[in-house]
């Protein structure tokens, strides 16, 4: 196979790259709304029909949404085996209880309506509610934590070794930075949420969507812009020194890495990536604005505007950063030394263009079958098929 | 390298992979049937045929709930637990993940939801479509996690960079078409329709045994035991060809499943019965059945199979090519661009037996300074505990071949007996019910508790394949687990239970109500304007 040599490795890193992003924006505008309803719930649904419309409008997508998770885990694989092998095992007790969430949420979804108790309905809300806010939350921290460097290091046979005792590996991501960070993926995910309930549902529940959406914008556009004030004044950043290859193999050990003064030093080298924030704090306000008028198609535009804005704008600031290490900057992950091989980053690209165009099609197609409001007449007429 | 965090990682890991392997098969083989029901619905337009459709398709859903939020666990368990294995394998083992999301999971999830949610929404063979979609989907996944098993068992496709200390492919159809991948797939999938039918079977037997829901259960048996009967016949072939491609793949697991100690002229007896000895190397008390070992193994009379000592004295002998592989890694690691070409080509010659050096890391951290005594024992270290293979495997294949007899049995009386079927067959479906789980965990047991001691087989030793975590880290994750799966398991149980029992009575409702109204909308669409049914 000879084929793969027709785009160049470093094309395919950065198309790679770029797909990485592609993914999480995916798993957040689509996955994010579902989190965004979870941790919501308790404060937008009253009795248990409100409850059965706040749950039955994510009911039938939750499903397909979730896989955008599950792909990007997957995708991190195939594409940046390093990056997957590091992350996951070095935030393995947050990964623990990510994935706890997302094993408890199917469950609550599927059983919460299947039996009429009042005390097993209220336990499966909760779970919708921690298994909706928890990730949201965690989610953020772990971006924080990257931006600020994890404290790792490579062995010569590229073996992983993190610095610090367990609970200090775990503890430790909740720095004041991080936590900022996570309150602005939970607000911008209940943000999201609150535009997709006030598109989905009536009534009390529309109304209360209205609010607290409203409330969670401003508060997503407020943390995100502290956070960049903080990234310019107090957080450093990661630079690549001496001569290097962007072509060459896939080994860590083989660049230099320094520390930097801050991140905020490639909007003087790439001054066009300021798109990004601006964006992502326009569809904040915009979204603020919507929910406040009642827009609710383009209210749902400008949020998944904001979600754009905001993650992109990390990966645009770090790159060609992927996860710096804190401890030994020459083990840093970067696009151009910890993807797969040439012949795999190809292959994947290949089924990407055909599969990615498929399911996306077919994921529209459902959106509009189910186009339309839930009603609490809805949950009582089909009281044994819906949620 | 700390012993203790291997095991505790293996126990977590074959702790949550067989949980989730409870589900996994019946959503399978539950998907398919469910679809042919619905087939036969559209078909026939009778209303009987929904309501099997509504009821099994509920015991689908449930179970699939769990089947997905387990199998979340599995995909990034291997980063979590298994970094190196994802550093070292990622290059080729991704790929098939990342494939199983795009073309498999994303189908049958976003379609999954239209399926419960879509009655109202779509046409009668819109449904149906959406419904085959799911099952397609769910199977197509299969098809992936088994390539990228079938890698682990017999890594085609690949070979080692010194530049990025990994495995890197090499040729993406070698790996897709990777014999053994394919043999695994049709086996395993057929297993899944071999417990859907049973648990289909099983359920509906004890509906007749209760004298409910008659017609229902009748025409569930009979859809069962068809697809039942063709899908336990295809499980015990495309076994027998598992076997076969273990003979050219994986000699250890295959002498360590048969007991064969020596290597016995050609062609090999099967020993269908005997106690494995492991200190004494013998097996004791066996019973041979002559030349059928040597007929599945090898299609031939005259090929012979080596046996447990002779694959030990080859494992020495590449444990020993393997150091000087590693000797001249060292070597080029360093010097990278600069590397004395001598060297190079002295790896290049000895790379294959790179992993077996490898296994002398859990004695030493350099393999090069490993002593004779050493090397003997890390050869020993390749022979897998023979009894659990050899027991586990036989309690298999009766299995298997009870299930044939089983549906055989349903099928003619469904067939020709007019859907009679006598109360003591009934009674033996519904004690049938735990055995296709049972079969489908010890045939897993068997491959991957085989294959040790490696993840992927010669390639890399699972002793080296773990994250550097602390005991207490995984301690908590396995503890987490072992609690929440439990919980877990109780609520769905008891909700499959609640459901079986209350039967298939809202489905006859809602049928009813559901034919009306849907014979109203197709109706009323005629004369209202397009655009008031989208969906249509």
């Amino acid at each position: 196979m000879i084929l793969h040599t027709l785009i160049d490795y470093e094309v395919l890193r950065v198309i790679w790259w770029g797909l990485l992003g592609v993914l999480l924006i995916g798993f957040a505008m689509t996955d994010g709304f579902d989190m965004g309803v979870g941790a919501l719930l308790p404060f937008v649904a009253k009795t248990d029909a409100e409850r059965r419309v706040a749950i039955n409008t994510v009911g039938p997508v939750w499903e397909g949404n979730q896989v955008w998770f599950i792909l990007g885990g997957g995708a991190i694989f195939a594409a940046w085996p390093p990056l997957y092998a590091v992350s996951f095992s070095g935030f393995y007790l947050a990964m623990f209880v990510i994935l706890a969430a997302f094993i408890v949420r199917p469950v609550a979804f599927k059983y919460r309506s299947k039996r009429d108790d009042v005390r097993w309905r209220t336990s499966w809300d909760w779970a919708l509610f921690a298994s909706g806010a928890i990730p949201a939350l965690l989610f953020g921290v772990a971006v924080g934590n990257v931006i600020q460097g994890v404290p790792f290091h490579f062995t010569d046979d590229l073996h992983t070794i993190y610095e610090g005792a367990w609970y200090t590996k775990f503890i430790g991501l909740l720095d004041p930075f991080s936590l900022l960070a996570g309150v602005v993926s939970l607000s911008m995910l209940v943000m999201h949420g609150g535009a997709w309930l006030t598109l989905k549902a009536e009534g009390n529940v529309r109304d209360r969507a209205r609010r607290f959406g409203s409330i969670a914008a401003l508060v997503a556009v407020a943390a995100y812009a502290l956070a960049g004030v903080w990234m310019a004044v107090g957080i450093d950043g990661y630079r690549i020194v001496g001569d290097y290859v962007t072509g060459g193999p896939s080994n860590p050990l083989h660049f230099e890495v320094e520390k930097t003064a801050s991140w905020l030093t490639s909007y003087s080298d790439r001054p066009w990536i300021a798109i990004a924030p601006v964006l992502g704090i326009l569809g904040g306000l915009l979204t603020f604005l919507g929910l406040r008028a009642g827009r609710e198609i383009s209210t749902l535009l400008v949020s998944k505007m904001a979600i754009l804005g905001v993650i992109s704008s990390v990966g645009l600031t770090m790159f060609p950063f992927i996860m710096p290490s804190s401890s030994d900057p020459r083990s840093s992950l970067t696009v151009w030394n910890s993807s797969s091989s040439h012949l795999t980053l190809f292959v994947m690209l290949v089924a990407t263009v055909i599969f990615l165009p498929l399911i996306l099609v077919y994921t529209a197609w459902v959106y509009k079958v189910l186009w339309g409001k839930v009603t609490e007449d809805d949950v009582t007429d089909n009281s044994h098929s819906v949620y | 390298m700390d012993f203790g965090i291997v095991e505790l990682s293996r126990l977590q890991f074959a702790v949550t992979v067989m949980y989730h392997f409870l589900f996994v098969p019946l959503t399978l083989g539950l998907s398919i049937l469910v679809a042919i029901m619905e087939t036969v619905y559209v078909m026939t337009n009778r209303p009987i045929w929904r309501q099997m459709t509504k009821f099994w398709g509920l015991l689908f859903g449930i179970n699939f709930a769990l089947g997905v939020a387990t199998g979340i666990t599995m995909e990034f368990q291997f980063g979590m637990n298994w970094s190196y294995f994802s550093h070292y394998v990622g290059d080729i083992f991704g790929a098939p993940l990342a494939l199983e999301g795009l073309m498999a999971f994303f189908l049958e999830a976003t379609f999954v939801g239209l399926f419960f949610f879509g009655w109202d929404k779509l046409s009668k063979v819109a449904h149906l479509i959406v419904a085959w979609l799911v099952a397609i989907g769910s199977n197509f996944s299969a098809l992936w996690i088994l390539i990228a098993n079938g890698w682990m068992q017999n890594p085609v496709g690949a070979e080692f960079n010194p530049m990025t200390m990994r495995m890197e492919m090499t040729d993406f159809f070698e790996v897709l078409f990777n014999e053994v991948a394919q043999a695994k797939f049709v086996h395993t999938v057929s297993a899944g329709y071999v417990t859907a039918s049973v648990f289909v079977l099983g359920v509906s037997a004890w509906y007749l045994l209760r004298g409910r829901h008659i017609e229902l259960a009748r025409r569930s048996i009979t859809v069962a035991a068809a697809f039942g009967l063709a899908s336990a016949f295809s499980v015990v072939l495309l076994g027998d060809e598992s076997g076969y491609s273990a003979t050219h793949s994986q000699k250890m697991k295959l002498a360590a499943i048969e007991g064969m100690w020596e290597t016995e002229p050609a062609p090999a007896a099967f020993t269908a019965f005997g106690f494995p000895d492991q200190e004494a190397r013998e097996t004791h008390y066996a019973i041979h059945i002559p030349y059928v070992m040597g007929l599945i193994g090898t299609r031939s009379l005259t090929t012979s199979i080596p046996g447990i000592e002779e694959l030990e004295r080859q494992a020495e002998t590449r444990i020993r090519s393997g150091i000087i592989a590693y000797d001249a890694l060292m070597h080029v690691r360093e010097e990278r661009e600069n590397a004395d070409p001598a060297e190079t080509a002295r790896f290049e010659a000895h790379s294959a037996d790179l992993g077996f050096a490898y296994l002398l890391k859990k004695y030493v951290d350099d393999p090069r300074e490993a002593t004779p005594e050493q090397i003997v024992q890390a050869a020993n270290d390749t022979i897998p505990t023979v009894w659990p293979l050899f027991w586990s495997f036989r309690i298999m294949v009766a299995l298997g071949f009870g299930f044939i007899a089983t549906m055989a049995y349903f099928f003619w009386c469904a067939s020709f007996k007019g859907m009679n079927f006598p109360r003591p067959a009934l009674h033996l479906a519904v004690w049938m019910i735990p055995a296709p789980w049972i079969a489908a965990e010890l045939g897993w047991f068997v491959a991957e508790y085989g294959r040790q001691p490696w993840t992927v087989d010669g390639v890399l030793p699972t002793a080296m394949s773990v994250s550097a975590l602390s005991m207490t880290e995984v301690a908590i994750t396995l503890a987490g687990f072992v609690i929440f799966y439990t919980v877990l398991f109780v609520i769905e149980m008891g909700l499959m239970l609640k459901y079986i029992r209350k039967g298939p009575f809202q489905d006859v409702e809602e049928t009813d109500a559901w034919v009306a109204r849907h014979t109203e909308r197709l109706a009323g669409r005629r004369n209202a304007d397009a655009t008031a049914m989208p969906a249509e």
